[in-house]
């Protein structure tokens, strides 16, 4: 599974790899469900470095985590988003309800 | 419009072809010497274009998705995407960003990312007929260096 998870504290940082689509995107969201509701963290981090490549499922699967984390007033960071990620990201608006960091490239 | 080069490709509407349609385009489109971010942009469109065919068209059932591209004289692209699905019944709704009909964990995106990652994007849609999604892509020209 390309999701490896982190938790420090009440941090929980989850690296995601490879591809997000539709078809990536449903894995990856069990993953992160589960973790989170195992850990019960104020702030979860999506880290980004090594996606390749991401859609619009990838901002539904960035949603779809800010809405359950609302639930327990948790925070969400989206960390180290390559530029083509970036891209798409910025087109949803999530950077009024998440941080973002583009990561040093 | 002649057409300097096509290609076809007929594949059923499983999720696990996303990956191997957008390549497949990508892959095609390399003969124009596309930039990375270029690239990028035709695998998204064309990614989220194949899935609007897997979510919504054939939502419960598997059909056939249809794929032709073309190249265009000046460096353009012509990728034209279709399926004998459900079909559309109000496009101009289906388009605006953020609307969806598949429920949370779809952003509603899907035709505002094929609209600002292309130059031209075309909705066709005959409701229980199916749906043509028709984009157009510009390549830059580069200098060789």
């Amino acid at each position: 599974m390309p999701v490896n998870i982190h938790s420090v504290g009440e941090v929980l940082t989850v690296y995601l790899e490879g591809e997000i689509d539709h078809h990536a995107a449903k894995g990856m969201r069990e993953e992160i469900d589960a973790a989170v509701e195992f850990n019960m963290p104020s702030l979860l981090i999506l880290d980004f470095d090594r996606v390749t490549f991401m859609d619009s499922s990838g901002i539904g699967l960035v949603m779809g985590r800010y809405k359950n984390l609302q639930k327990s007033g948790a925070k969400l960071n989206l960390s180290n988003l390559p530029p083509n990620i970036y891209k798409v990201m910025k087109l949803s608006g999530i950077e009024k309800l998440a941080k973002i960091d583009k990561g040093e490239n | 419009m002649k057409a300097i080069n096509t290609f076809s490709l007929k594949i059923p509407s499983r999720s696990t072809n996303e990956s191997f349609a957008r390549v497949a385009v990508a892959s095609f489109a390399a003969q124009l010497d596309p930039t990375v971010e270029e690239i990028s942009d035709i695998k998204t469109a064309v990614s989220e274009a194949v899935t609007n065919c897997i979510v919504h068209a054939y939502a419960n059932t598997i059909g056939d998705i249809y794929i032709n591209c073309a190249i265009l004289p000046e460096k353009r692209l012509r990728i034209k995407i279709k399926d004998k699905g459900c079909g559309i019944e109000d496009i101009k709704q289906a388009m605006e960003p953020l609307f969806t009909t598949a429920g949370g964990e779809r952003a509603g995106l899907g035709f505002a990312v094929m609209e600002s990652f292309t130059d031209n994007l075309k909705v066709r849609s005959t409701l229980g007929k199916g749906t043509t999604v028709t984009m157009e892509k510009r390549i830059s020209v580069r200098e060789n260096v």
